[in-house]
């Protein structure tokens, strides 16, 4: 077995791209922050970008088949960590998501544990033996990501625990999916849905939370309450027009937290129809270039791997752009690569740092 | 074999992708039908979002003296208010921001607890109307408590210590109920309009018209630039026909008493003067008048709340005597009448005693007026009967609204035989007529009336309507409303006039009952009344003397004919007529000193010495009627001080 990895076989040009969306971010940020008490987060955003970059090379090193060897001790850990936080975190706005580490910085457990997910599930299905996925494997894969999706749930953070939802269904799908099975989960999915929201005695969400799901669906119902970010943001959004204006609702405040969750919106303002069409294309390109990506990978896991992030990835995108056009409710699930934020920028690219060293091992063997 | 080197179903990844292609299709798709297809409805949404038509209030117009002396003015009044920026843990800053407000802690947070369910650009209003210092202290606190900031309106400024305050009123927040009144059904809730006195009668002339200002602003409600601005149309400045200076010397004269000096200029109508006691501060309302205060004032019993000038309605007691002397004198009764009087009389079986229990003597019409003898009018009222003292008193006005440009005024009450069977069902008893003779009995008046009454009488006739404008000042409609100028004239025989004042001007002689109100070197004639509150026996029953004491009333002239000035003073619980002369005559005598020391009716200013003034005047010929020309000379000392006169109203800057 070869053991031959070099930088030459890095994907610049997906870095590359990524990059140009970190930048559109940083210039986004900057402009939309600049009267601000948050001005200045771009500069602090760069760091991220610059740190996320350096933890990339790093992490591309490192052989993805030694993680996944000790993918065991990794879930352990992140299922520990999702339960120290429910026990020791520090609340902010009514949930318990953050643990005080030492020097002042606040640290995030549920970022990282997508992506010992995704290197779980790629574990999993990698050593699965047959090609069709029978029941208990169904289940067995649901638990995986299942366990500590509810304990995400309990912080509460509805919107990151969705996120580890994509991770089991791209890898049940590319895992061997039936289609009885397909349409079994969706059946139970549509129900579960129903059950939660309109029988009452059902305690799985919050009432404002249900609020929050439903309201996007008719924001001038409660203009001042949930209601009220999803309508400032279609405003923003659709007072850019094609080419993009004058950006007041940016500006003049009217859009919530627009350097994090509500960041399309701000660029939508600003650059207009051609302007957000251009970064769902730059989006799309590094979406299309991980699945190659995934397609050259040397073996079943570097596959699951890279797809495992493109789900995540995918994910972000349809929910953030969607709620920001008034499709999705507000769940607070950044823009990954573009929404200011630490954990963010942090986990995006040690994700595609896995990516690039299962690419620079494709020739391996 | 299937192994870790199996690769993934190629046909599954492309399915991904095509899954993908969907969700961008999709969110492209979003993305058209907002700025695309829906761009103009949602351009326009954020328009509306950051310009706000914030109102430029009007100030209101100030009001003025006869001379152009400031009475109500507008200052700059600053409020306290909280912006509620989420970067600021609020109630931790609330020790400080009340300490410095001089405001309860707790009460702070209570009021930022209770404004959480309030959207957020609404500030939260903590006081108003703040002091000097407590603005020094914002201003100073910029920095550290940026959430603290302030917001500029203009507040009315009256007069200290309720000065004037029946006749200029105060203005308040317009209520529901005034809304459906045609006055100020075009008004909006929250507007500041006149809620009584002057300030709700010229209303529409002081309030001015609101302009507005398009103001760009951020969700938060700050404003962040503006774009255009119509400019507000301030209220009109309005001159009263009050002379502040005479203003001051009613007021001092009536100062902690109960009851009402109104003075006027008989030939034009014009209010000179008007106090009501006792009375309120109006600044108190300029902000918020709390519950509690409110409830004392309507609870009082002397009804500080109420012009008494026009609102009281009482018996006029002994004044009622002139009218009754002009009734007696048109019919050809008074001139003739001789009464005995021993004390008392008798008239349908039942004795009425004379105020003066020893008795006039024998008494004439002169007398009967400058000793006030009940006996005469007793007398005299048996002759007329009740239809014509009706008549003449309705014809003086007695009974109904003088139609002052005042709002709420009364109309009081003048019994006849119609009146009795309207309001009673019952027939007139002879014997009420005795009482209405020296006004008693049903006779309830206000003094506006009495006033009037008088100066007709002291004109020869000539009845005025009562005002506080002076109708050029303001337009056609509100003068045509007013009747500001409207004369009526009342039929009185010249000669019966004159002897009625000359009689009149010995009230305050030593044989009259006011001598001591009597003023060296003014001609003052007038009359003094004692009106009962309720009978004497009832009152001799009342543990509390002082509830039922008598009513005081003075109405009086100078000079004695064609009069300058005519005043009227009601003092309540002020017992005997007298006394409320006094007050009268003081008023007078500071209107005759002003008069004697205005400047422009000398020829030159010499500083000091005497100056020699010529004068030629006219004067009703009591033979013919007609007015014939007098003159004659006077000597003034310039070395007497001047009384200072006042530059504005107390309390005005």
């Amino acid at each position: 077995m070869s053991r031959y990895v070099s930088y030459r076989d890095f994907d610049w040009l997906l870095l590359g791209f990524v990059l140009l969306i970190c930048g559109m971010g940083v210039w986004e940020i900057r402009s939309a922050t600049m009267h601000t008490k948050f001005a200045g987060a771009h500069v602090r955003q760069v760091y991220w970008i610059v740190g996320g970059v350096g933890l990339m090379f790093l992490i591309s090193l490192v052989n993805y088949q030694a993680l996944l060897d000790r993918v065991y001790w990794f879930y352990i850990a992140a299922v520990t960590s999702l339960v120290a936080v429910l026990v020791f975190g520090t609340k902010a706005l009514g949930a318990k998501r953050w643990i005080k580490m030492p020097g002042g910085n606040h640290f995030q457990p549920s970022e990282w544990v997508k992506l010992i997910l995704i290197l779980a599930i790629a574990k999993y299905f990698a050593d699965m033996r047959q090609r069709e996925l029978t029941w208990p494997d169904f289940f067995k894969a649901g638990a995986i990501v299942g366990v500590p999706m509810l304990l995400v749930l309990k912080q509460p953070d509805l919107g990151t625990a969705l996120t580890y939802l994509p991770i089991a269904a791209m890898g049940l799908f590319l895992g061997g999916l039936q289609w009885k099975q397909g349409v079994a989960v969706f059946l139970v999915a549509v129900a579960g849905i129903g059950v939660v929201f309109y029988v009452p005695q059902v305690h799985i969400l919050k009432g404002y939370q249900k609020q929050r799901l439903t309201s996007y669906q008719d924001p001038d119902a409660d203009p001042q309450g949930a209601g009220y970010q999803v309508k400032q943001s279609m405003i923003a959004v659709g007072s850019g027009g094609l080419w993009g204006g004058k950006g007041s609702q940016t500006h003049g405040a009217f859009l919530p937290v627009p350097q994090t969750d509500f960041i399309f919106a701000a660029f939508s303002e600003e650059h207009g129809f051609v302007g957000a069409l251009a970064v769902l294309l730059l989006y799309f390109i590094v979406l299309m270039r991980l699945t190659q990506n995934a397609q050259t990978a040397p073996d079943r896991p570097g596959t699951f791997l890279v797809m495992g992030v493109v789900a995540v990835l995918s994910f972000h995108i349809l929910v953030n752009v969607g709620m920001v056009v008034g499709f999705m409710p507000v769940t607070g699930i950044p823009l990954p690569l573009m929404s200011y934020g630490g954990s963010s920028v942090l986990f995006m690219f040690l994700a595609l740092g896995m990516v690039m060293n299962v690419r620079m091992r494709r020739f391996v063997n | 074999m299937f192994g870790r080197e199996e690769k993934v179903p190629a046909l599954r990844l492309t399915a991904a992708q095509y899954i993908i292609l969907a969700i961008f299709l999709v969110l492209a798709y979003g993305l058209w039908r907002l700025q695309v297809m829906q761009s103009d409805y949602y351009s326009l949404a954020a328009e509306k979002n950051r310009i706000r038509n914030v109102p430029v209030l009007a100030p209101r117009g100030k009001i003025l003296d006869r001379e152009g002396r400031i009475i109500v003015d507008n200052y700059p009044s600053f409020s306290a208010l909280l912006m509620r920026d989420s970067s600021r843990d609020l109630a931790a800053d609330a020790d400080l921001i009340a300490q410095g407000l001089h405001l309860d802690a707790e009460e702070v947070r209570t009021r930022i607890k209770r404004a959480a369910w309030m959207p957020q650009y609404q500030p939260i209003f903590l006081k108003e109307d703040i002091t000097p210092d407590e603005l020094q202290f914002i201003e100073a606190h910029r920095n550290e408590l940026p959430e603290l900031d302030t917001i500029m309106a203009h507040r009315r400024l009256y007069p200290r210590n309720g000065f004037m305050a029946h006749l200029i009123g105060y203005v308040g927040e317009v209520n529901e109920d005034m809304l459906n009144q045609p006055q100020f059904e075009l008004y909006n809730p929250g507007d500041v309009v006149g809620i009584s006195g002057v300030e709700r009668q010229y209303n529409t002339l002081l309030m001015g018209t609101n302009g507005s200002r398009q103001a760009l602003v951020d969700s938060h409600g700050r404003e962040v630039g503006r774009l255009g601005e119509t400019e507000a149309i301030p209220g009109k400045q309005l001159k009263l026909t009050v002379d502040l200076d005479l203003q001051i010397a009613a007021e001092e004269a009536l100062a902690g008493k109960n009851g009402a000096v109104v003075a006027m200029d008989p030939h034009t109508g014009e209010i000179l003067a008007m106090v009501s006691g006792p009375t309120f501060d109006p600044n108190d309302f300029a902000v918020k008048v709390s519950r509690d205060e409110w409830n004392k004032l309507l609870a009082d019993p002397e009804k500080p709340l109420l012009n008494k000038a026009i609102q009281a309605q009482l018996a006029p007691g002994s004044t009622f005597k002139i009218i009754m002397s002009v009734a007696g004198w048109q019919e050809g009764i008074a001139q003739t009448l001789h009464v005995n009087c021993n004390g008392g009389a008798e008239f349908y079986g039942r004795r009425f005693g004379c105020w003066l229990k020893g008795g006039h003597g024998p008494v004439t019409l002169e007398k009967a007026i400058y000793a006030s003898c009940d006996v005469f009018f007793y007398t005299l009222a048996e002759k007329l009967g009740i239809q014509k003292i009706a008549k003449y008193a309705t014809d003086l006005g007695l009974g109904q609204k003088t139609g002052i440009d005042l709002p709420n005024e009364v109309s009081g009450v003048m019994p006849s035989e119609e009146w009795k069977i309207r309001n009673f069902k019952q027939k007139w008893f002879a014997g009420e007529t005795i009482s209405v003779g020296i006004g008693q009995g049903a006779v309830a008046i206000t003094p506006v009336q009495l006033l009037r009454a008088f100066s007709a009488i002291s004109m020869g006739g000539r009845m005025v309507v009562p005002h506080v404008i002076n109708p050029v000042d303001v337009p056609s409609g509100f003068v045509e409303a007013a009747r500001y100028t409207e004369v009526k004239n009342v039929s009185i025989d010249p000669e019966g006039w004159n002897f009625i004042t000359d009689a009149m001007s010995r009230v305050l002689l030593p044989e009259g009952t006011a001598p001591s109100a009597h003023v060296p070197g003014i001609d003052i004639a007038g009359k003094t009344g004692s009106a009962q509150v309720v009978s004497l026996a009832l009152r001799a029953k009342a543990k509390n003397d002082d509830e039922f004491a008598q009513n005081g009333w003075f109405v009086g002239f100078t000079p004695r004919r064609n009069p300058d000035i005519v005043v009227c003073v009601l003092f309540q619980g002020g017992e005997h007529g007298k006394l409320a002369a006094r007050l009268a005559t003081q008023v007078i005598k500071a209107y005759v000193e002003k008069q004697r020391r205005t400047p422009q009716k000398m020829v030159e200013k010499p500083k000091t010495g005497t100056v020699d003034i010529g004068g030629l005047w006219t004067e009703p010929d009591s033979e013919s009627g007609k007015e014939t020309l007098a003159g004659g000379r006077f000597v003034v000392d310039l070395a007497k001080k001047r009384p200072v006169l006042a530059t504005a109203a107390p309390g005005m800057r």
